[in-house]
């Protein structure tokens, strides 16, 4: 048990690491030929990361656009990433200080988490408009992480992992030690699905992630008439002219 | 061609979000291009043979050369929150008509052949096989997109539909499947120089035309120069203004303008034409092949500065993308951004107190204005973001007496397409076009039966063309549409007149602007 979580760790990270890195560089790769911005749009480069920090931080786009999905999405991500950070304790010793800082509200965290996706879960079922675009894998994805976020939430509130001994394996599987495995079931069940989520995430949707620093209708300057803007298949296209 | 039958969506007080009826909207698509539109624009005839391998290969062509394709294709949640912001879906209730459903025709093949989930289980993750129906239901849809981009100001990722729906058409252009009202236009503005195929005779009998108008009119010699070499300024302006109501009337205006400045000003018989329909069909190429007109003619007139007139994706790829296309312009005067949009360069004289109105003229009107989309959320006036939306405000105000907003969800960045836009201003689309411009028309009811309104102004030409045709169908008249400029024309007081004879006695009690 110990070994084959041990073996299916590393190969899920290898795949959420591996995965993101080519997908970043196809995105890093792809030419933006045109100056698209959604305007009005920032004229600086300053301008332009308070920008995409809006939508990073306060979701301002979806604000504008639809307030049931804003409050839902922004409490999932938000107690999501509360979660994420409180996990950090797992692999840190000691612990680092704003970790610690942060316990008592992690804790509550996920079910800040559980609400929001439950909500996004429910528009998708309940608004027309929304089932009709839902293929199977946008209700599985919901469900696959409200299960995450469910058996979490039961270790911290109902049954009390073995948390000293699951923190000695994962500390162990950071200097490629394989240690002992906790095997509370709702635990394995837990850490299953943390696999599977990190090995779907660079194949799925779960791409918005990185996606968004990449979009050109946010991230680009306004400054078409200032500065010329060309891509290098383009130059090509007037360099074969001039000959 | 046979009359479709459709009844014009009624008006409701407050938009409301229609429940979705499927296929709605399924037969509507315009007429495709024959061989002889195809073939000048480097594009097959007829639908290839291979068509679905030339397809997908040129799918995987446009995610490389376009980051925004990529990324847009990747990144969608489905999450729904554009589903309602689309003015086809608002008026059709096709739900292919939702952005995110629209991208998902394009999406769900590229998921099929390019995504690993796609090709392991594609029944999971919705993709689907590239097959007749599909490419039929590509082509009924992507022309049902005026590329618009309101779906791009609310997704939470900036996803552009337009991006997708060019690409969707540079892909079917590719397999010989065009669009016979976009393609046959290019080839004429890249033969003929403008939309309309105008030839040079016309063009200088149209503006000798107006000259002999405006002279009788205002007692003022208004010139309308055309191809005068070692002027300053070169006007580039959409066809339409040569002779569509009320674009005409804003030509006049900004010949009124340029004289008032005493400005030096031509127009090229060689570049007629603003407006540039190789975006619409997502070609770089084409694109380029149009600006690059304009450049020559800037060259060959030995202008020092360019000035676009009104209309809306002309002043996209000329603000957003001329300078990428067909720069740099060196050439130019730097004192001046490349190109100037006619709206800054009459704000600018205002600004100055180099202009002097007469408000009562436009007493008879009480107006609003339409915020062209390509202007709003595509593109810039002025030094500050939002400056396309004030400055054009600024203008009307200067000149009228009576203005009045229509509600803040359907103007500037949340404006509404007049649902003629993108490739779509033929007859064969009137239906959809009817049907798209219902939420413009909402708020504009909103308007005048809360404020009186009378007239809307416009500084596009496929708006002010689109909305003359669909007013009657929604209880307005076609003369409610108005130009910008048509409100600069009928207030601007000729301070230059030389020769006598007015019938307008205030042009005598006005101060000297030079
Ligand atoms: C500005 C940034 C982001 C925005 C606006 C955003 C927005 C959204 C929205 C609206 C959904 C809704 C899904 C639904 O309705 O079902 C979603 C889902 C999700 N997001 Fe984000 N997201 C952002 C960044 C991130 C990041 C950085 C992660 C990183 C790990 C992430 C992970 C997820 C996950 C796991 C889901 C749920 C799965 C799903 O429904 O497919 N998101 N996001
Ligand atoms: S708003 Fe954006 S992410 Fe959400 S469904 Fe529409 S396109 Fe997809
Ligand atoms: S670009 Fe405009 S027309 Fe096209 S899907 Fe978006 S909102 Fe609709
Ligand atoms: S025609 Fe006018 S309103 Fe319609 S898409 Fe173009 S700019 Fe927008």
């Amino acid at each position: 048990m110990s070994v084959l979580f041990a073996i299916l760790f590393y190969l899920a990270t290898a795949i959420l690491v591996l995965g993101l890195a080519a997908r970043t560089r196809k995105y890093l790769n792809t030419p933006a030929p045109l100056k698209i911005p959604t305007t009005p749009a920032p004229t600086t480069r300053s301008g332009v990361a308070f920008r995409m920090l809006k939508e990073l931080t306060i979701f301002e786009s979806l604000f504008k656009s639809n307030k049931w999905i804003w409050l839902f999405g922004w409490l999932f991500h938000m107690g999501m990433l509360l979660v994420l950070l409180r996990h950090l304790r797992y692999f840190t010793e000691p612990v680092w200080w704003w970790v610690e800082l942060i316990q008592p509200f992690g804790k509550y965290a996920s079910l800040m988490m559980l609400a929001g996706l439950g909500g996004l879960l429910l528009r998708r079922i309940v608004v027309d408009r929304v089932r009709y675009i839902s293929a199977p894998s946008d209700y599985l994805m919901l469900l696959l992480i409200i299960a995450i976020g469910a058996t979490g939430a039961l270790m911290t509130f109902v049954t009390n992992a073995d948390i000293v001994t699951l923190k000695d394996y994962l500390l162990g599987l950071m200097v490629f030690d394989i240690r002992t495995m906790p095997t509370d079931p709702i635990l394995v069940v837990h850490l299953s699905l943390v696999i599977l989520l990190m090995a779907i995430f660079p194949i799925s949707k779960l791409l918005h992630a990185p996606g968004i620093f990449f979009s050109p209708t946010r991230n680009q300057v306004d400054n078409p008439r200032e500065r010329r803007h060309v891509a290098a298949w383009a130059i090509k296209l007037e360099s074969s002219e001039s000959k | 061609m046979a009359k479709v039958e459709f009844a014009t969506p009624e008006l409701k007080e407050y938009p409301i979000i229609p429940k979705l009826q499927r296929d709605a909207m399924a037969h509507s698509s315009p007429y495709v291009a024959k061989d002889k539109f195809q073939e000048p624009l480097g594009y097959p005839g007829e639908l290839v043979e291979n068509w679905k391998e030339v397809a997908i290969a040129k799918m995987g062509e446009l995610t490389n050369k376009y980051r925004s394709l990529q990324v847009f294709l990747d990144s969608c949640v489905k999450c729904g929150a554009c589903t309602d912001k689309c003015h086809y879906y608002l008026g059709t209730t096709d739900p292919k008509n939702m952005p995110v459903a629209r991208q998902d025709l394009f999406r769900k093949v590229y998921r099929r052949y390019y995504t690993l989930a796609g090709k392991l289980v594609p029944k999971l993750v919705g993709a689907e096989d590239l097959t007749e129906e599909v490419l039929d239901d590509w082509y009924t849809y992507f022309h049902q997109c005026s590329q618009c981009r309101r779906c791009s100001v609310y997704c939470p990722y900036g996803i552009d539909t337009a991006e997708i729906s060019m690409a969707a058409r540079e892909v079917m252009d590719t397999v010989g499947k065009g669009q016979k009202y976009c393609n046959e236009i290019i080839g004429k503005a890249q033969t003929l120089g403008n939309n309309l195929g105008l030839p040079e005779p016309a063009l200088i009998d149209t503006l000798e035309g107006l000259e002999e108008d405006v002279e009788e009119e205002t007692g003022v010699a208004v010139k309308f120069p055309l191809d005068v070499k070692g002027a300053d300024i070169l006007l580039i302006t959409p066809s339409a203004d040569f002779f569509a109501e009320p674009h005409i009337d804003g030509l006049i205006g900004y010949a009124k303008v340029f004289h008032e400045a005493g400005a030096s000003w031509t127009l090229s018989s060689y570049a007629s034409e603003a407006a540039n329909f190789g975006m619409f069909i997502g070609s770089y190429e084409n694109m380029r092949k149009l600006a690059l007109r304009i450049r020559q003619a800037a060259l060959d007139l030995g202008v020092k500065r360019i000035v676009f007139g009104e209309c809306g994706h002309a002043w996209r790829v000329a603000y957003s993308f001329l300078n990428t296309l067909a720069g740099p312009f060196d050439f130019l005067d730097p004192n001046y951004p490349v190109p100037q949009h006619i709206c800054e360069y009459t704000h600018d004289l205002i600004q100055k107190n180099a202009l002097t109105f007469d408000k009562t003229e436009n007493d008879h009107m009480t107006l609003t204005y339409h915020d062209s989309c390509n202007v709003a959320r595509a593109s810039r006036m002025g030094d500050v973001p939002g400056g396309q939306f004030t400055i054009p405000r600024d203008i009307i105000k200067a000149t009228c007496n009576n203005f009045y907003d229509m509600p803040e969800h359907a103007i500037k960045e949340g404006t509404y397409c007049c649902g003629g836009g993108g490739g779509l201003l033929t007859d064969d689309l009137i239906e959809l076009r009817v049907k798209g411009a219902l939420p413009r028309m909402e708020a504009l009811k909103h308007v005048t039966e809360n404020n009186g309104v009378t007239h809307m102004a416009a500084i596009c030409a496929i708006c002010k063309s689109q909305f003359s045709k669909v007013f009657p169908y929604y209880d307005f008249t076609m003369d409610q549409i108005v130009s910008v400029h048509q409100l600069v024309s009928n207030a601007i007081v000729l301070t230059q007149a030389d020769e006598g004879d007015s019938d307008e006695d205030k042009q005598s009690d006005d101060a000297e602007a030079a």
